[in-house]
């Protein structure tokens, strides 16, 4: 069914002619990108700001004393810079180190924050509906540490249940929970989760793998203590990531991979850590990819996130309509039926057909979507589900796209009919 | 739009066998020998159970959940080898190792039809198309994979 395009806030129009890879034919078809939640994909501007640091700038970062690793630093410390405005760090670039991705980050958090801080008994809160980074490193700081790990569920409306949530909250000295479910969509209330954790003494840390692209992040405003994201998922780049935590709390967390760079001195009897955010930034960065980051940020800036906010809300509003009048109930959405607080993320249980098969369907439709547990597996047992075929959006998304889906999704549910 | 790729993947011998899978079930275990298999990129998973009399096997049974290529492919797998005797086993295990590995362009020079040496294969032949597919090959081998390991076991008993 052809419809229209929606007036939206911004030209979404504009932002896919940005995107050189829309440009790919598949399969004889358009490519139609459903998989924003996995990775988006990059403006040509972030692509030329990469080629345009290799092309003129390249070089080690730190200690150069020539012209071109001075311009190097500049662009690697500027990136640092950026991504403080962007989620609204109090501190500055001070509070910002560069990780490899947000499973990284959580590996920062657990491994230094988490090991020096948290002692047997302590409670780590993290919930149902979290990805295995912000899972797996507290299991096994609990080998070390014998912390003990405790999730809040997940209702039946695929949200957080939180009616017993001060009797969870007994012991807990930390709070870690997604700003935005990679596979339900739902976006937690991070400010009320925040006075939570706060007023019962405890810090809490945002996953902000999903949120960081969808919607406007303000560390300060929300009140949190830490942050983990990654460049791909806002159209940067690959091999980059963020942790962020307030200065102070920074300046006490003990260096987490050792080696070159995140030293203030090294002797034959021992060390000493720099203080900073390079105290955790061992060996050569992703510098390359930082001239990508501070390009993403200027052209998510560009767009506006309450801009890309609203549109992805209007996308997400169409789907959720149209997937139920074209298919009544013989495609489930796992995930908010109501659009409010809930992102462009449509995980789709597809009757009679398997999620591979689903997107192997799909794929001769150009259309991207992505099959699995999604790194989600307590998630994914949580709703009896082995996997499903997630459909996302992202600020070039269009509801054309939504239109491709919907006629390759009839081609799946009829072919297994 | 050509979906003949589409059409060489779900054949209506996979649908069927997909939509009504042979040799459902589980067996007691022992006398069967019982193996688990696991894809753990997808999240398939299988359970197979094999008795192997007299060297003969005599049964077999599976459970699990998975696409609709490796359901079909083990319950093709299953009609396959019933009553076979393990060399016979052995043969069309090996026939289809050799089958997963065939060349997309070994399959378009014989046109529609499956090639020759895939006739032996019978119904089993049905799966060649998933050569053109690379990502969806181990769908295909849990199964066999499985019963490999199955009657690694039912021999060494």
């Amino acid at each position: 069914m052809a419809r229209g395009e929606r007036v939206t806030s911004f030209d979404a129009r504009a932002v896919r002619a940005d995107t050189p890879m829309m440009k790919r034919v598949v399969n004889g078809r358009p490519l139609t990108y459903l998989d924003s939640a996995s990775s988006s994909l990059p403006p040509r501007a972030v692509i030329e700001a990469i080629s345009r640091y290799y092309e003129l700038h390249h070089a080690n970062v730190h200690r150069g004393v020539y012209t071109t690793a001075n311009e190097a630093t500049e662009i690697f410390e500027g990136a640092r810079v950026a991504v403080a405005d962007f989620i609204h760090a109090p501190g500055g670039a001070e509070e910002v180190v560069f990780t490899h991705g947000t499973t990284e980050s959580f590996n920062l958090l657990a491994k230094s924050w988490g090991a020096a801080n948290l002692r047997e008994g302590d409670v780590v809160l993290v919930s149902e509906m979290e990805h295995h980074a912000n899972i797996v490193p507290w299991f096994q700081l609990r080998e070390t540490t014998g912390i003990e790990v405790r999730f809040i569920p997940v209702g039946d409306d695929y949200r957080l249940d939180l009616t017993d949530i001060d009797r969870l909250m007994d012991g807990v000295r930390l709070l870690s929970v997604t700003g935005m479910s990679n596979v339900l969509g739902t976006i937690n209330p991070l400010g009320e989760l925040a006075a939570l954790a706060h007023r019962h003494g405890a810090l809490f840390a945002v996953d902000g793998a999903q949120s960081i692209a969808h919607l406007p992040t303000d560390v300060a405003a929300l009140d949190i203590d830490f942050l983990a994201f990654s460049a791909h998922k806002m159209l940067g780049p690959t091999g980059l990531g963020v942790f962020w935590t307030r200065r102070e709390i920074l300046a006490d967390m003990p260096p987490f991979l050792g080696g070159g760079g995140m030293i203030l001195d090294v002797r034959t009897d021992g060390y000493t850590p720099a203080s900073g955010p390079t105290r955790f930034e061992a060996g050569t960065p992703a510098i390359a990819e930082t001239a990508g980051l501070s390009a993403a940020i200027r052209y998510l800036n560009g767009l506006g996130m309450d801009n890309v906010a609203a549109h992805e809300h209007e996308l997400t509003i169409d789907a959720l309509e149209r997937l139920e009048k074209e298919f009544s109930g013989r495609v489930r959405v796992i995930g908010p039926a109501d659009a409010t607080s809930r992102g462009g993320v449509l995980s789709l249980d597809v009757e009679g057909v398997h999620p591979h098969d689903v997107a192997q369907i799909l794929d001769q439709y150009g259309v991207c979507v992505r099959p699995g547990h999604h790194c989600a597996k307590p998630l994914m047992r949580r709703f009896g589900l082995a996997a499903t075929a997630r459909a996302s959006f992202g600020p070039y998304s269009l509801t054309s796209d939504t239109d491709v889906l919907i006629e390759a999704l009839g081609e799946a549910v009829s072919l297994f009919a | 739009m050509t979906m003949s790729n589409l059409d060489d993947l779900y054949r209506e011998i996979i649908l069927d066998h997909y939509r009504t899978p042979r040799n459902r079930g589980e067996l007691e275990s022992p006398p069967a020998v019982r193996v688990e298999g696991f894809n753990p990129l997808c999240g398939d998973e299988l359970v197979l159970y094999l008795v192997v009399e007299d060297g003969v096997v005599t049964n077999i049974k599976m459970t699990g959940h998975g696409c609709s290529i490796s359901q079909a492919s083990s319950s093709l797998m299953s009609v396959a080898v019933k009553g076979k005797s393990l060399p016979e086993v052995e043969t069309v295990m090996e026939r289809f190792k050799e089958m997963m590995t065939l060349k997309e362009r070994s399959l378009d020079e014989n046109g529609e039809e499956a090639p020759l040496d895939l006739r032996s294969l019978g119904e089993i032949a049905a799966l060649a198309g998933v050569v053109k597919f690379p990502v969806r090959i181990k769908c295909a081998t849990l199964a066999w994979k499985t019963l490999a390991e199955a009657v690694a076991e039912a021999s060494s008993n």
